[in-house]
C-alpha cells in the first residue's frame, strides 16, 4: 500500500551544463581534497610534517636530471597507452585490454631480438621488431573486436581476459627463452651486441621513447579532431543510429578503431622491451593498461590534455614510492595514494554532471514526484 | 594413473577462493554493478583479516593460549568489515555519484591490492612486534581444522573431508545464493534491477537499496575469499602478491558459469584444477608448459563468452544494465 | 485562478498526510466496493492542467469514468490523451485540479498510489523484464513469500475469468507483442485494479489479436470494471466502446454515448473546423515524374506488416503530403526511401531527368548518394538520428559532407560556412557556431536539421513532422523553405499530422491508413473531413452505412 511520503531531504537533476572553468575548477578542488587527505594519511603513517611530505613528492621527480628523465619516460609511457585506449573510448568501446596488447607487441619484439640475431642485420630487425610489435598488438585488439561487431559479444569482459591469455603467453616464452637455463626470466636480451636494441638518441636513454610518444600524441590529436575516421568514431560512440542515417559502416569502424588502439599499444610494448628494459617480463607494462583507463577518462579522451593527467599521476606515484623509500615504508604505499586520489576525482565528476537541490530551496514544483 | 585422491583436494583448494570470489561477484553483476573491484576487494578481505588475526595472536601471552572462538571469529569479523568497507566505498562512487562502474572498479583494485602489499609488508614495523615475518600459524591450524575422520576414511576422506570450514561455508554461500537468485522474492527483484532497473522501479522496487545491498553482500563474500586464502591455503604466511590474478580469475568464472553460483563449486574446482594441472601432467617438469595450462581457464571463460552471444540464449546474457548508471529522470 | 490553485495545492498536502496511512486506504478499497452507490463515477477529474514548459498538454480537463462502462478517449496526436491518464496512473502530477476517487478527493504521486486506488495503465511501451517469466513479471515488485506455484494458479483463475491466454512459465522474450500486452493487462488485474486505462493497445496488434482484446475488454466490463481506450481510430470506437469522451489540443471537447452519435461527428470534434492558414502554396513547377514507389511490403524488426502494397509517384516541384493516424507507416515508408529500412518486395525507382531510372531497393544511404541521386531526409526523430546532440553546429552540418574530397581530414570550413548561412538565413537562436545543439530549443534543432537537409541541394526533400513541437513563427519558416525547395523543382514528401497545414500546404495529399493507400486527393479542394475520413477507413467510407 501507499508508503509514507515526504518531501525528499534532496533532489538531484542533471545539469545542462557547465562552463569549462567550473568543471575544472571542481576537479581541481576535489585533486586539492585529495591531496590533503593523502598528506594526512603519509603524516600519521610517518610522523613526518605535511609541508615535508609534499617536498619530498616533488623531489621524487625534480630533484636529479636522471629522476626528471624517468618521470619524463613514465609519463610518456603511460601517456602512449592512453593514446591508444581513446579511439576506442570515444567509440564506447571499453578496451580494458591494454595490458594483453602491451604483452603481445612486447612478445613479438623480443620474438624479433631472440630469433632473428644471427639471421640479419641489424637494422632489419629493427624494422621487423616494428611491423610485427603493431601487428601483434593489433591482433590482440581486433580479435575482441570481431566478436563485438558481429555478435556484440561483451568487449569488457573479452578484452579483460585477453589480458591474461596474453601473460601466460609471455610466461611461456619466458621459460622457452630463459637465459639462463633455469633461471625462470629472460635477463637482458643480447646484453653485449645490443642487437635489436632501439638507437640512444645523444646521451638520452629515454628521449627515443619520449619524442616517439609526443609525436603520436599530436598525431592522435589530429586524427581525432580532424580527421574523417575520428569524426566517424566520434559520430559512432554519440549515437550508432545517426550514424547508420548518414551511412557510416559502424561494424567497420569498430574493428578499424580497434586494431588502431591495438596497434598502439603494441607499439608501446615495442619502446618498453627494445628501447628501455631490453628484456621480456609478465609485469613489462607495469599495470599501465589499467592505470590508463583512468588517466585517459580523467582527461575526457582528448589527447593534450591526457598529458596533464598522466603527468599529475605519475607524479604521484612516484612522489609516494619516494615516501615509502625516505620512511622505510612498503612501496605499495603509492597505490593506496593513488588510488584515493582517484577516488575523489572519479566522485567528483558527480558535482559536474548534476546538480543537487535541497529541500528548503526546492521549488514545488521539484519536490511533487519523489 | 592419474592421482585423484591427491589432485582433487589440491584443486578444491585452489577453487575456494575462486568460488567465493565468484559467487560475490555474481550477486554484484546480477544488480547492474560490474564491479572490477573485486581483485582488490579480495586482498583487503585477506589483509584486514590477517590484521585481525595479528592484533589478536601479539594480545597473548604464548601461542597455546590460543582459543578457537575468537581464534576465528577475530580475523573473520575484521575480514568482512574490511570487505564491507570496500563494497560501500564503491557503491556509494557509482550508485549515489553514478560515476563510471569500470574506472572505479578499476581504481578499487590498485588501492585494495596497495593496501594489502602495504600493510602486509610492513605490519609488523608499524606494531613494533617482534615477530620474523607475517605468520599466524597458530590461527591458521584452527582455520585448517578437518572434519573428523578425515584421515581414516581413506581416499574418502581426502576427497571430501580433508578442507578446513571456510571450504564448506564458500559451498554452502553459493548454492544458498543460488537458491535465493531463484526462488526468493529478493531474488526475483534482484535481477530485475540488474536487467531493467526502470521496469524494476517502476513496480516499486528500490533501485538503489538493492544495489547497495547485493553489492555490499557480494563484497563481504568475496573478501571471505582472500581470508581463506591466506589463512588456511597459505597457512597463515601473508606474503605480498602471492593471491596473484586468481581475482581476475574469480570474475571469469563469473563469465564460465553465466552468472550462475551453483554451477560455480564445480566450475571454481575445475578452474582450480586446470590451475595446477601442470604439476600432474605426463611432460613432467616441464615448466613452459605449466604457463599454457594456466592460460587454461581464461581461453575457456572467452570461449563461452563469445559462444552465449553467438548463441544468444536471452538467459545466458549478462544482465542487461550491467555496467550503466542508472538515473531515473533519464528515462 | 491563481487562487483556486493555491487552494488546490494545500488540499493535495492535507491529502498527502491522509494518504501516508496505509490502514485507511485499506480501508477505503473494502468500503469502495460495497457501499458505493452506482451513480457516483469511480474517477472524476476535475479542472486538471497540466504544463511542460510553455507548451499547455491539458487545459482544465474535467471527465468521469464509470464502472461497468468502456470510455473511448478520443483526439489527434498530441490532444493530451496520454498526458491526462498518466495522470491517473501516477506518471505525472497535475498542476491543477482534481482527482476524485468514489466521490473522495485523493493525491496519486506515484504508480504505487495509483495501484493502491486500483488503478492500472497499460502503457504503449510495456514495463516488462524480458528474461523473466510471464509470472515473474507479473508478482514483480509485490510483497511476500514468493509462491510462483500459487501466483500461476490466480493467473490462470484471472485468465478463466476474463478469457486470456497466458502460459505463465513462459518467457517474456519468446512472446508476441499481443502476448506481451496480455501479460501487462493481467499484471493490472492481478494487483487487482477495478481501473483501467489502456494507451493505443491496439496500434501493435493484428485485426485478429484486436477482436480477441475487445471480446475480453467486454468481459470485463460486464465484470463491473470500469476502462478506459485511448485511441484515434474511428471504427474502434464505434465497435467498442460505450461512451466516447473527445479531447482536441489539450482540451476537453465533448463526451456522449457512442450509440447516439456517428463517426461523422466525432471526426469533427476530433479535427475542429478548417482554419485557414495563411501559408503560400505556390503552383507546382514543371511537375514531372520524380520517385515511382510501386506495390512496396514492408514488415519491422518485430515482423509486424507496417506497409502493405504502398503505390504512389511523387512529381518533381511538387509537395507530396502523406497524411496518416500516428503509426500508419509513415516513418517506414520514408526510411525505405532513404535506405534505412529493408522492404520484403516491392521498387522505388528514381527518375532522372533525362528519364532513365535508378533503382534504390536494397541498397544503403552511402550507395544510394554514389549513385548521384541527392536524397535528403528529415527524420522524426531529430537528436537520436538526424542529429548528434553533443556535437556543435558545426560538426552536425559535417555529417552529410564529412566525405567529401580525397583528403584524410574532414573539411571544416565549409561546413562552418553553411552553419553560419543557416544560422544567419533561418535566424536560429545559438550562443555560438560552438554550441552543442542539445542545448538549443526544439525550434532551433529542428532548423539546424532541415537548414542541412536543404544545403544539399537535393532533388528529393523527405520530411517527417517537420513542424512537431515548434511554435508558430518556427513553423512558418519551415514552411516557407520547404516552399522554396519545391520552386527549385524539388520532389517534396511531407509527412505531417496537422490536417490544415496537410490541406494548405500540399499539392496532393496521399492518406495511408493502416500500412495501405487509403487514397490520393488533390491538396487543393480536399476538406478535412474527407482527409479524416480516409484516415480512419480505408477509401473513407463509413463502415455503418
Amino acid at each position: 500500500m501507499t508508503e509514507t511520503k515526504r518531501e525528499p531531504l534532496i533532489h538531484i537533476t542533471k545539469r545542462a551544463s557547465l562552463p569549462w572553468y567550473a568543471s575544472w575548477g571542481i576537479r581541481g578542488a576535489a585533486i586539492l581534497v585529495a591531496l590533503i587527505v593523502c598528506a594526512i594519511i603519509c603524516v600519521l603513517t610517518t610522523g613526518e610534517k605535511p609541508l615535508r611530505i609534499y617536498g619530498t613528492i616533488l623531489s621524487a621527480s625534480f630533484s636529479s636530471a636522471r629522476r626528471r628523465w624517468v618521470l619524463l619516460q613514465n609519463i610518456a609511457m603511460l601517456l602512449a597507452v592512453g593514446l591508444a585506449l581513446i579511439p576506442a573510448f570515444r567509440m564506447r568501446f571499453w578496451n580494458l585490454g591494454g595490458e594483453g596488447q602491451i604483452l603481445a607487441g612486447g612478445l613479438a619484439t623480443a620474438a624479433c631480438m631472440i630469433c632473428l640475431r644471427d639471421v640479419c642485420p641489424n637494422w632489419v630487425i629493427i624494422v621487423c621488431m616494428v611491423i610485427s610489435s603493431i601487428a601483434a598488438g593489433a591482433l590482440w585488439g581486433v580479435i575482441p573486436a570481431i566478436f563485438k561487431a558481429r555478435w556484440n559479444t561483451n568487449e569488457t569482459l573479452f578484452t579483460l581476459m585477453m589480458n591474461y591469455v596474453a601473460t601466460q603467453l609471455v610466461a611461456f616464452f619466458i621459460i622457452i627463452w630463459e637465459m639462463p637455463k633455469g633461471a625462470g626470466k629472460i635477463g637482458i636480451i643480447n646484453q653485449k651486441d645490443m642487437i635489436g636494441w632501439l638507437p640512444v638518441i645523444g646521451n638520452y636513454k629515454y628521449l627515443l621513447n619520449i619524442i616517439v610518444v609526443g609525436i603520436l600524441c599530436i598525431l592522435m590529436y589530429i586524427y581525432l579532431n580532424y580527421s574523417k575516421h575520428g569524426y566517424e568514431i566520434s559520430v559512432v560512440g554519440e549515437s550508432q543510429r545517426t550514424a547508420r542515417y548518414v551511412g557510416i559502416k559502424v561494424e567497420r569502424v569498430v574493428i578499424r578503431t580497434m586494431l588502431l588502439s591495438g596497434a598502439i599499444c603494441g607499439l608501446t610494448g615495442m619502446l618498453l622491451v627494445g628501447g628501455t628494459d631490453h628484456t621480456l617480463t609478465t609485469s613489462i607494462s607495469g599495470g599501465r593498461g589499467f592505470t590508463a583507463v583512468m588517466v585517459a577518462w580523467l582527461a575526457k579522451f582528448n589527447p593534450i590534455w591526457m598529458i596533464m593527467t598522466s603527468f599529475l599521476l605519475v607524479l604521484l606515484q612516484r612522489g609516494a614510492s619516494e615516501i615509502s623509500t625516505v620512511y622505510g615504508l612498503n612501496q605499495s604505499f603509492s597505490e593506496i595514494l593513488t588510488g584515493i586520489i582517484l577516488f575523489f576525482i572519479v566522485g567528483s565528476e558527480f558535482f559536474i554532471s548534476y546538480q543537487i537541490h535541497f529541500r528548503h530551496t526546492a521549488k514545488k514544483e521539484d519536490i511533487r514526484r519523489v | 594413473m592419474f592421482d585423484f585422491v591427491s589432485f582433487i583436494p589440491r584443486a578444491v583448494m585452489q577453487g575456494v577462493p575462486l568460488l567465493l570470489g565468484s559467487t560475490g561477484e555474481t550477486l554484484t553483476e546480477k544488480s547492474g554493478n560490474l564491479n572490477l573491484g573485486i581483485p582488490g576487494i579480495m586482498y583487503v578481505g585477506a589483509i584486514s583479516g590477517v590484521i585481525g588475526g595479528f592484533l589478536y595472536e601479539s594480545s597473548l601471552p604464548s601461542p597455546d593460549a590460543i582459543r578457537a572462538l575468537p581464534a576465528i571469529l577475530i580475523p573473520m569479523c575484521a575480514s568482512l568489515l574490511g570487505s564491507l568497507l570496500m563494497g560501500l566505498l564503491y557503491c556509494f562512487l557509482t550508485v549515489t555519484l553514478r560515476a563510471n562502474q569500470n574506472v572505479t572498479g578499476l581504481a578499487m583494485t590498485t588501492f585494495g591490492v596497495g593496501f594489502g602489499n602495504f600493510f602486509g609488508g610492513s605490519l609488523i614495523k608499524l606494531a613494533g612486534s617482534k615477530m620474523p615475518y607475517l605468520a599466524l600459524s597458530a590461527s591458521s591450524i584452527i582455520y585448517r581444522r578437518t572434519l573428523p575422520f578425515a584421515n581414516k576414511l581413506g581416499w574418502f576422506g581426502s576427497i571430501f573431508l580433508s578442507y578446513g570450514f571456510l571450504a564448506y561455508l564458500a559451498i554452502a554461500i553459493a548454492l544458498l545464493s543460488a537458491w535465493i537468485l531463484r526462488h526468493t522474492r529478493v531474488g526475483l527483484h534482484l535481477r530485475a534491477v540488474g536487467e531493467n532497473p526502470n521496469t524494476a522501479d517502476a513496480a516499486g522496487i528500490n533501485v538503489n537499496r538493492y544495489k547497495y545491498v547485493s553489492t555490499c553482500i557480494g563484497s563481504m563474500i568475496a573478501g571471505l575469499g582472500g581470508l581463506y586464502y591466506v589463512m588456511d591455503y597459505s597457512s597463515g604466511i601473508w606474503s605480498n602478491n602471492a593471491f596473484g590474478d586468481r581475482g581476475w580469475l574469480a570474475i571469469a568464472l563469473v563469465i564460465f558459469t553465466i552468472w550462475r553460483p551453483d554451477t560455480g563449486v564445480l566450475a571454481s574446482f575445475l578452474f582450480g584444477g586446470l590451475y595446477i594441472l601442470h604439476m600432474y601432467s605426463p611432460s613432467g617438469m616441464n615448466l613452459a608448459i605449466k604457463e599454457l595450462y594456466k592460460m587454461a581457464p581464461y581461453i575457456v571463460t572467452i570461449i563461452v563468452l563469445v559462444l552465449s552471444s553467438i548463441r544468444n540464449k536471452r538467459e545466458n546474457q549478462p544482465p542487461q544494465s550491467l555496467g550503466l548508471p542508472y538515473f531515473r529522470e533519464e528515462r | 485562478m491563481v487562487k483556486l490553485s493555491c487552494g488546490a495545492l494545500s488540499q493535495y498536502r492535507a491529502e498527502q498526510r491522509t494518504a501516508a496511512l496505509p490502514f485507511a486506504v485499506t480501508i477505503l478499497c473494502v468500503e469502495r466496493t460495497t457501499t458505493v452507490s452506482e451513480n457516483i463515477p469511480a474517477v472524476e477529474l476535475r479542472g486538471v492542467s497540466k504544463r511542460f514548459g510553455t507548451v499547455l498538454a491539458n487545459d482544465k480537463v474535467s471527465l468521469e469514468i464509470h464502472r461497468g462502462e468502456i470510455l473511448a478517449l478520443l483526439g489527434e496526436n498530441g490532444s493530451g490523451k496520454t498526458t491526462l491518464m498518466n495522470m491517473l496512473s501516477g506518471i505525472y502530477f497535475p498542476d491543477e485540479g482534481e482527482i476524485r476517487i468514489d466521490g473522495k478527493p485523493v493525491v496519486i504521486a506515484s504508480p504505487k498510489d495509483a495501484f493502491a486506488f486500483g488503478i492500472g495503465m497499460i502503457h504503449q511501451h510495456f514495463k516488462l523484464v524480458d528474461v523473466l517469466t510471464a509470472a515473474e513479471n507479473i508478482v514483480l515488485g509485490l510483497k511476500g513469500h514468493l509462491d510462483l506455484a500459487a501466483a500461476s494458479k490466480k493467473i490462470k483463475s484471472i485468465c478463466d475469468a476474463y478469457g486470456f491466454e497466458v502460459d505463465p512459465q513462459q518467457k517474456i522474450y519468446d512472446m508476441s507483442v499481443s502476448q506481451k500486452q496480455t501479460v501487462e493487462i493481467v499484471k493490472v488485474l492481478y494487483r487487482g485494479a477495478n481501473v483501467l486505462i489502456l494507451d493505443e493497445p491496439t496500434a501493435v496488434l493484428t485485426p485478429q489479436e484486436t477482436d480477441k482484446l475487445f471480446a475480453v475488454l467486454r468481459n470485463m466490463r460486464d465484470a463491473g470494471k470500469a476502462i478506459v481506450i485511448i485511441t484515434h481510430k474511428m471504427h474502434e470506437v464505434e465497435s467498442l466502446s460505450d461512451r466516447v469522451a473527445v479531447l482536441r489540443a489539450g482540451k476537453y471537447i465533448g463526451s456522449m454515448r457512442t450509440s447516439e452519435t456517428n463517426a461523422q461527428e466525432m471526426t469533427n470534434m476530433m479535427v475542429g473546423h478548417t482554419v485557414t492558414l495563411n501559408i503560400d502554396r505556390p503552383d507546382p513547377v514543371n511537375p514531372r515524374p520524380r520517385l515511382e514507389v510501386k506495390d512496396l511490403t514492408v514488415r519491422n524488426e518485430d515482423g509486424i506488416l507496417k506497409l502493405d502494397g504502398v503505390s504512389f509517384i511523387a512529381n518533381s516541384g511538387e509537395i507530396l503530403g502523406i497524411a496518416g493516424i500516428a503509426g500508419s507507416g509513415q516513418k517506414e515508408l520514408l526510411e525505405a526511401i532513404a535506405g534505412l529500412q529493408p522492404a520484403e518486395h516491392g521498387s522505388i525507382s528514381y527518375i532522372e531527368d533525362n528519364g532513365t531510372q535508378e533503382q534504390l531497393i536494397g541498397k544503403d544511404p552511402l550507395a544510394i548518394a554514389a549513385m548521384g541521386v541527392s536524397l535528403s531526409f528529415v527524420p522524426e526523430d531529430r537528436l537520436g538520428m538526424g542529429l548528434v546532440g553533443n556535437m556543435d553546429l558545426t560538426d552536425n552540418m559535417m555529417l552529410r559532407s564529412f566525405r567529401r574530397g580525397h583528403s584524410i581530414f574532414t573539411d571544416r570550413k565549409t561546413p562552418m560556412h553553411v552553419a553560419e548561412n543557416v544560422v544567419h538565413e533561418l535566424e536560429v537562436s545559438t550562443p555560438s557556431l560552438a554550441t552543442p545543439v542539445r542545448r538549443l530549443s526544439g525550434g532551433n534543432v529542428q532548423k539546424v536539421l532541415v537548414g542541412r537537409e536543404i544545403t544539399s541541394a537535393p532533388t528529393v526533400l523527405l520530411t517527417a513532422y517537420a513542424v512537431r513541437g515548434l511554435d508558430i513563427n518556427s513553423s512558418y519558416t519551415i514552411y516557407d523553405l520547404i516552399n522554396r525547395q519545391k520552386e527549385a523543382g524539388v520532389a517534396v514528401i511531407y509527412v505531417g499530422e496537422d490536417l490544415d497545414v496537410l490541406l494548405a500546404l500540399a499539392d496532393r495529399i496521399l492518406v495511408l491508413c493502416g500500412g495501405k493507400v487509403s487514397g490520393i486527393l488533390p491538396g487543393r479542394g480536399a476538406s478535412k473531413r474527407e482527409v479524416g475520413m480516409m484516415m480512419t477507413q480505408i477509401g473513407g467510407k463509413k463502415s455503418d452505412d
